[in-house]
């Protein structure tokens, strides 16, 4: 009884907050996120947007990835006008995944999407996502709180706790929370009613390749030049960018990009070494984070940079984004029988880690990191190799702790990188 | 400014060279801190800057230099500062016709184009006005970075020709300096930028490589600068100096210090 009252009066807090417009939960202690509305306002307003939170160490405007995981590693979230760049793993299964977590963050912080691909309707995408994960406990006791409704001894039953029952009921909505950052249950999808209340602009390459070229040929790829017209078209209209000075609430805007650079974008990186598009990728890249710069919006790509042919490309793009996370899973590789990783999915690798407004950044000292996924949790930690219990310690597996260590090694990321192994 | 950095390159705001190319070269770590050194030592100098910031925003520049003690919107405002956002300009460029020759005018176009209007906007910017009231003593052309320009589809030929220009008008003509920072992609088999890096590494007077530690990460120690100066003009009987030290970056500051002498380690 105590417990469905207690349940009651947080179910109350929550749908206050919830209808208040709720403000992300900041601080007075504040600075203004500097890349926020780039264009007007010189006082130091406190940008109160839902889903975001200013970083700790330089006062910039944070978007959660999806993955509370992640989020941590990259020093409290995604700054708000960055470019995410996930180089896929080979089968593109866990980096798909990062993807939905990003937009499924963004359905249920209220943020508006643009979803683009080449190869899946959006529409789609989205139905995909996994579903959120909202005060699981909660939802529990209300399914009881509803069956017991239909009893006539309702009325008494909060004896102890009865100030409760004056609190107005709150029915069984998938409510969008103000908290920073979600679990998702990837085993079930997100409920309808959160995609149809949500925003989103869907950019299918196949519908929009129809129409006629109206710029001249410049060396981007057809698909990009599309593709950077209606994003900056939607940042224009919607406002994001400070120009519609009317808009009251101000929003970000969440880009995902999937599978940049495969040949269904049109571009030919992944087929050939020096092909007549090389640098269309490159130039897609800058004048889409000029477009974030000056813009409340944040952006994940993901790219199968492991079919990238020129790796001097590969350092380019690196080069010209903010954050990038590379994805090795073991799938279909030796190392998913090998006992030593049993306990990991996949390997995650931090390559780069922006400085921004800064002379430091906040970059872990964990750099071999493994990652798991389970059905509501998708974890990161450290990468440790299980203790050898064998009774007799074989030949063959001491040469498999070998050459993992060796891969381990270096442990560099794009702070300092060793030029040779180094073996003890 | 570093006070560190200036005292290992036994230099200060007031007694600076001049008509001189000094690169900045990073190896597997990030040496955007040496520009903000510079950036922030020649305002001090009370020198005309033009930067050309292909890579990042105003702001983060100006943040970073209200740490190191200039303000880099003050320094615009009264002239000082002529700074070419290029992600700003590249939307600009990119979306809309120009009328006139755009610096990044590259960008529109299909085949390597040349930094011609590029090199138009610093000479215009750096040129000396003939009111005489501003005072400033000499200018300074500052590139954040060069591989950008590669990545963007120019060809090494094409930057380094850019260089030349540049150091034509403002290091011969308007005895001022040059400063400009190139990526150094290490193993991965860059071709243009290997000859973009070797092109300027021998025309510049003083080049400072930013490199990662052989033995990899380290909390305590973030790199290894090596520092090297050279006289282009003069006769290769005099050896080329050369010292290297190890750094860890501050929130305010870079210290220094020599090899294996961190104080994490003693």
């Amino acid at each position: 009884m105590a417990a469905v009252a207690t349940c009651g009066g947080d179910a109350g807090s929550v749908g206050s907050a919830v209808a208040t417009a709720s403000k992300s939960n900041v601080t007075s202690f504040q600075r203004r996120g500097p890349r926020a509305s780039g264009t007007n306002d010189s006082s130091p307003r406190l940008v109160s947007i839902t889903g975001t939170r200013p970083s700790v160490r330089n006062g910039q405007l944070l978007v959660s990835t999806g993955l509370p995981a992640l989020d941590q590693l990259l020093g409290g979230g995604l700054a708000v006008g960055t470019v995410l760049l996930i180089e896929e793993d080979k089968y593109n299964i866990y980096s798909s995944l990062l993807f939905k977590y990003f937009l499924a963050e963004g359905i249920v912080s209220g943020h508006t999407l643009l979803v683009a691909s080449a190869n899946e309707d959006p529409a789609n995408i989205l139905q995909e996502l996994p579903a959120p994960l909202l005060d699981d406990n909660c939802k529990k006791e209300f399914d009881e709180d509803v069956y017991n409704h239909k009893t006539p001894e309702s009325n008494i039953k909060m004896k102890i706790a009865w100030r409760y029952q004056l609190l107005p009921k709150m029915e069984i909505r998938p409510v969008s929370s103000s908290r920073f950052g979600h679990y998702y249950d990837t085993s079930k999808r997100i409920p309808q009613e959160l995609i149809e209340a949500s925003k989103w602009h869907g950019f299918f390459l196949p519908e929009k390749i129809s129409s006629t070229l109206k710029v001249e040929p410049c060396s981007l790829t057809y698909g990009y030049i599309k593709l950077l017209q209606f994003i900056q078209n939607i940042i224009y209209e919607e406002g994001f960018d400070g120009s519609n000075p009317q808009k009251k609430q101000k929003n970000i805007l969440r880009i995902g990009i999937q599978n940049l650079g495969s040949p269904l974008w049109g571009d030919d990186i992944c087929c050939t070494e020096n092909g007549d598009s090389s640098h269309s990728l490159t130039k897609f890249l800058y004048v889409l984070r000029g477009l974030l710069r000056t813009s409340l919006s944040a952006c994940i790509i993901t790219m199968p940079t492991h079919l990238i042919q020129n790796k001097a490309v590969i350092a380019h793009v690196t080069n010209l984004s903010d954050i990038v996370v590379g994805l090795e899973s073991f799938i279909g590789s030796e190392r998913e029988t090998n006992p030593l990783y049993k306990d990991y999915h996949g390997l995650i690798h931090i390559r780069q880690i922006p400085r921004l407004n800064n002379l430091v950044c906040d970059e872990s000292d964990v750099k071999d990191l493994g990652f798991k996924l389970k059905r509501k949790l998708f974890t990161i930690e450290r990468l440790h190799l299980p203790p050898d219990l064998s009774d007799t310690v074989s030949r063959s597996s001491k040469q498999d702790l070998a050459e993992s260590a060796k891969r381990l090694g270096p442990g560099c990321g794009m702070m300092a990188g060793g030029k040779k192994h180094l073996d003890f | 400014m570093f006070p560190e950095l200036n005292n290992l390159l036994n230099t200060t705001p007031d007694k600076a060279e001049q008509g001189t190319l000094t690169l900045l070269c990073d190896s597997k770590t990030d040496g955007s801190f040496l520009v903000h050194h510079f950036l922030s030592f020649y305002l001090k100098a009370n020198c005309k800057v033009c930067f050309v910031a292909l890579i990042q925003s105003f702001s983060h520049y100006n943040i970073v230099g209200q740490k190191l003690g200039v303000n880099l919107t003050m320094a615009r405002e009264r002239g000082q500062l002529v700074f070419l956002e290029g992600l700003k300009s590249a939307v600009d460029v990119f979306f809309r016709a120009q009328e006139k020759p755009h610096p990044l005018q590259f960008l529109r176009e299909a085949n390597a184009g040349n930094l011609k209007p590029l090199f138009e906007f610093v000479r215009e910017a750096l040129k000396p006005v003939d009111s005489g009231e501003a005072g400033w003593t000499y200018p300074v052309l500052l590139v954040d970075d060069l591989s950008v320009l590669l990545s963007l589809g120019l060809g090494a030929v094409a930057v380094l020709d850019f260089i030349h220009y540049c150091r034509v008008t403002v290091c011969w003509e308007l005895k001022g300096n040059i400063v400009v920072l190139v990526h150094d992609s290490g193993d991965v088999e860059d071709e243009e930028n290997d000859i973009l890096l070797n092109g300027l590494s021998h025309q510049s007077h003083l080049i400072l490589r930013a490199e990662g530690l052989a033995t990899g990460f380290c909390r305590d120690v973030h790199g290894q600068l090596r520092i090297l100066w050279r006289r282009p003009s003069q006769s290769t009987s005099q050896r080329d100096q050369s010292l290297t030290y190890q750094y860890k970056i501050q929130d305010r500051s870079v210290s220094f210090f020599a090899k294996g002498m961190s104080p994490a380690v003693l």
